[in-house]
């Protein structure tokens, strides 16, 4: 039996009012590895649903690369449900796409149209070096979190209580609008720069709102920007880009709050 | 009796924790940096454990196969995390969300350990808001709560429909603080193949570096497995592409008995099937169902019509409209735990009455008029306008719907190109989470000495069926509060032991199985997809071990799983070579384990016979259509124990489920 009759008995007849196909040709960035030069190869993907997710359609052009004994795309992915941060993709020259406030699994095939011709690269950063194909490191984000991102608290459970200290509902939402980053990286392929200054910000805001974050304020923001400049990400020059393109509307006011908190870090350093 | 000894401390419940921490053994702080424990896994279980046992003093490493320990599927949970702080003086107390679980999951759980679990939640929320977890606040700055399914308090601590987002940065900072401060080496795309045991005790792992292909050797002085579920045995469930069993399943095959493989909890809110390429399902929050109410059609004419195209939900008038979850379950109407609205839709459905245009109907309403009716009256008087005009009061009853969903409506228009505002959303249950999982007693230990599970990837506190917003409690409490006591106390016996080596006989033994595998693999040369196989598995387990089991279909999937093994080993194409990034190999390794995985299984739920929680036996049903459980017979959790290839020969060992501080019930939510 074939792949597809199987696949039919499992959502056999799952959507009649389905949804209709579109045939596309892709131009994908492929790449051994770190080390070797890569190149933009040409693609042709027939029947694809307009209800499949991007990846959806990555998924049916590898089968058929594997049909083929050809070597499938790789390209980072998990929770398929836009809040993992693992998907990434510059796609027609946008980080995840063309659709906004979406991560590239929640980048749906309606939004290309039939015969269209989509480019698909991997983010590109000099500090996210590509290991392969669509895939690449996004480890310097980690380093810049353990500079600093963290309120130091140990495990006890025995700090104090939760409600011990209220916290205005309106400090507490613009906390959460920045935590709400989820590190993909989007805002860094999309800078000319190359600068990780919006997801350095949402994340010295998220601290810098709230009570337990304030003791360790200004060696956050020193620590976390130092080593973003050590990792090479670019200088920021305002452009914005970052915050159209974050899939999750990181607002560009968090830029803005962590000069405030470096200008003040910067004015009380010993 | 067998070999399972729970280890469950004397005493009244209220007390047992408190007495046995207080007398388990310590390691001094000056011992602590001699000993090394592993840590496979960084979701709220495995990270919450890397940083407290990092913050100890013990040298850690932890693994993940994530491009970063932030990744972890806890991050995608949704609702909230439960907490018996009582803030909403409603009648919370430890004593109820310790009742609540237990019958939650149709008393097939450990008294002891899901009281300690509901002890501890409380500090939970502390050490969360401690480490700057932003959960959402009232306007006097004070923490909110709402209600999930199976209790009548509102316990349930959020963060938007991001709380496991929320939580898991919380853990993954801490973590990250210990990574910084080189008590923690984190080692990122990197997948554990194997356990290494040296005198029977869990000495180490063999992981791959998904990057290079490179197999490296780690040894530790304990192994704490924090892998997670496995519903991806489905191949479409809410888990992430990459969730698997596989580190779960490798010391299954090297002793760690299995238990309660059968116990899958299908979620009744999720976005119904697309269409053949579809690669997973989403979640759309339980948390919903406090503001939403679930319907469908009350005459088969104008659900085919609805089905047809020819008419829209919004135009059945309400008296044609069957809440059937109110109908049935006045006390808790759609608030019942999953298991019971799963079921309750897949009886609609079956029946006729499904509003999804397909063969087997599948999908109910989910809708949230009502809500934005009351609650946008509500608003425009807080804001003294008494006599606002309709159009006035959906407004505002949308923006509070926003305030507390938004980005669950946003994630539902994405997918569908429908506006839940607008249109009610279309649901249907999903396979999202498994009760079942690594045998352990109540220090969280496997049978294998010195291997620890935590979090979903043990069997431990949520018995057939687990309550909302009791995954994250447990992950947590697993993570910060019980591993850091018990895995010291074990440990308080290795100071004297030393570095372990990895260049001995084990360690060869452990590399090889697992090197062989991948070569396997590689030279395989079949001819079908890894892929190909995955989805028929999952056909197999959604029709045969799925909502509904019955006798005759379980022993046709046991002979089906049997023959899909011997073809996948045979017939499957695995490109790519072993020294590289090589997503096809990965998958392979862990459709292989899901095969073996599937097949216990189907055993474990033909041997139950009786319906409990997610676990439905079509032959042990009441006349409306409840479980009927079987206490008599089945009060027990089935532990499986690993005798080689044939899945077939795996021994049943019983833990008798002993209740003495809850009367045992039928359960019931009407």
């Amino acid at each position: 039996m074939g792949l597809t009759n199987a696949y039919c008995l499992m959502t056999k007849n799952l959507k009649k009012m389905a949804s209709k196909t579109i045939n596309i040709n892709l131009k994908i960035w492929r790449q051994k590895n770190a080390n070797s030069k890569g190149s933009m190869e040409t693609y042709k993907l027939d029947n694809v649903s307009t209800d499949s997710s991007f990846l959806e359609m990555l998924d049916q052009l590898n089968e058929q690369l594997i049909n083929e004994r050809q070597e499938p795309i790789a390209f980072d992915h998990d929770c398929r449900e836009g809040i993992c941060g693992m998907c990434s993709l510059f796609i027609n020259g946008e980080a995840h796409g063309p659709d906004r406030a979406v991560t590239t699994c929640q980048l749906h095939m309606r939004k290309f149209k039939d015969g269209e011709t989509i480019f698909v690269e991997p983010f590109r950063a000099k500090a996210f070096p590509v290991i392969k194909d669509l895939v690449v490191d996004r480890s310097s984000f980690d380093r810049i979190q353990q500079a600093g991102g963290f309120v130091s608290v140990n495990t006890s459970g025995r700090t104090m209580d939760a409600n011990a200290i209220p916290i205005p509902k309106h400090d507490a939402d613009k906390a959460f609008e920045a935590a709400a980053c989820i590190g993909c990286g989007a805002c860094v392929a999309s800078c000319v720069n190359a600068s990780a200054m919006l997801f350095v910000a949402a994340k010295v805001s998220q601290y810098a709102l709230l009570p337990q974050g304030k003791v360790e304020a200004r060696d956050r923001v020193l620590n976390m920007v130092r080593t973003m400049d050590e990792e090479g990400f670019g200088n920021c020059t305002n452009t914005g880009a970052c915050a159209v393109e974050c899939p999750k509307e990181i607002s560009l006011e968090n830029i803005a709050r962590m000069n405030r908190e470096y200008l003040k870090g910067m004015l009380s350093a010993e | 009796m067998s070999i399972l000894d729970s280890k469950i401390p004397e005493g009244h419940i209220s007390q047992k924790w408190t007495d046995y921490k207080d007398h388990l053994k310590l390691v001094a702080p000056n011992n602590r940096p001699k000993i090394d424990v592993i840590v496979v896994g960084t979701g709220l279980a495995g990270s919450s454990a890397a940083a407290s046992l990092g913050e100890m003093g013990y040298n850690v490493k932890a693994f993940c196969f994530q491009d970063s320990p932030r990744r972890a599927h806890s991050i995608a949970a949704q609702g909230g995390i439960n907490a018996a702080k009582n803030y909403q003086n409603d009648g919370d107390s430890v004593f109820r969300l310790f009742y609540d679980t237990i019958k939650g999951g149709d008393y097939r759980a450990r008294e002891a350990n899901v009281h300690r679990l509901a002890e501890v939640s409380g500090n939970i929320i502390d050490q969360c808001v401690a480490q700057g977890v932003p959960f959402a606040r009232e306007y006097g700055g004070l923490l909110d709560n709402r209600s999930f399914g199976g209790t009548q308090v509102q316990r349930t601590f959020y963060a938007a429909g991001q709380t496991g987002q929320q939580l898991l940065l919380g853990a993954y900072s801490a973590l990250s603080r210990q990574i910084g401060l080189g008590r923690v080496k984190m080692y990122n795309r990197h997948e554990m193949l194997d356990i290494v045991k040296v005198d029977g005790k869990a000495r180490g792992i063999i992981a791959r570096n998904l990057v290079t292909g490179e197999i490296e050797r780690h040894s530790a002085h304990a192994v704490i497995i924090a892998s997670g579920g496995y519903g991806n045995v489905y191949f479409l469930s809410t888990n992430a592409m990459g969730s698997n069993v596989t580190a779960a399943w490798k010391i299954h095959k090297q002793g760690a008995l299995f238990a309660n493989p059968c116990y899958v909890q299908i979620h009744p809110t999720c976005i119904p099937v697309h269409g053949t390429n579809q690669s997973k399902l989403t979640l759309m929050s339980e948390s919903l169902r406090n503001s939403g109410r679930i319907w469908v059609p009350k005459k088969k004419e104008d659900a085919e019509a609805i089905r047809a195209g020819k008419l829209k939900p919004t135009q059945i008038a309400e008296e044609d409209r069957d809440y059937y979850l109110e109908r049935r379950y006045p006390a808790f109407g759609n608030l019942v735990p999953r298991d019971v609205a799963s079921r309750a839709a897949k009886e609609r459905c079956d029946a006729g009455y499904g509003i999804e245009a397909n063969d087997t109907n599948e999908g109910v309403y989910l809708d949230f008029s009502s809500e934005i009716k009351s609650k946008g009256k509500q608003a425009a008087y807080a804001a003294g306008n008494h006599n606002a005009s309709e159009e006035e009061i959906i407004a505002l009853g949308k923006k509070w719907v926003e305030s507390k969903y938004g980005n669950l409506f946003q994630m539902y228009e994405k997918i569908t190109d429908e506006n839940p505002y607008e249109t009610p959303m279309k649901i249907y249950p999903a396979v999202h989470y498994t009760m079942g999982g690594v045998w352990v007693d109540y220090n969280l230990q496997s049978t294998i000495p010195g291997c620890f599970v935590a979090g979903e990837a043990n069997f431990s506190d949520h018995g057939a069926n687990r309550l909302g917003a009791s995954a994250l409690m447990q992950g947590l409490a697993d993570g910060y509060f019980v591993l850091p006591y018990t895995v010291s106390d074990y440990l308080a016996n290795e100071i004297r032991t030393g570095a372990i080596p990895t260049n001995t006989a084990e360690f060869d033994a452990a590399e090889q199985r697992v090197k062989d595998q991948i070569n396997k693999f590689l030279n395989n040369n079949g001819t079908k997809s890894v892929d190909f196989f995955h989805k028929k598995l999952g056909l197999i387990m959604w029709n045969k071990v799925g909502m509904g089991r019955n006798e005759q279909g379980l022993k046709e999937a046991i002979e089906e799983i049997g023959a899909l093994k011997a073809e996948f080993h045979n017939n499957v194409f695995v490109p790519g070579s072993a020294d590289e990034l090589n997503p096809e190999l990965e998958k392979a390794i862990r459709v292989a384990d899901f095969i073996e995985l599937g097949h216990l299984m189907a055993i474990d739920a033909l041997q139950r016979k009786e319906s409990c929680g997610g676990h439905f036996r079509e032959e042990y049903q009441d006349a409306e259509g409840e479980t009927l459980r079987d206490d008599e017979n089945f009060k027990f959790a089935g532990a499986w124990e690993y005798k080689g290839d044939d899945i077939n020969q795996e021994v049943l060992h019983k833990e008798e489920l002993k209740y003495e501080f809850i009367k045992i019930a039928a359960r019931n939510y009407k």
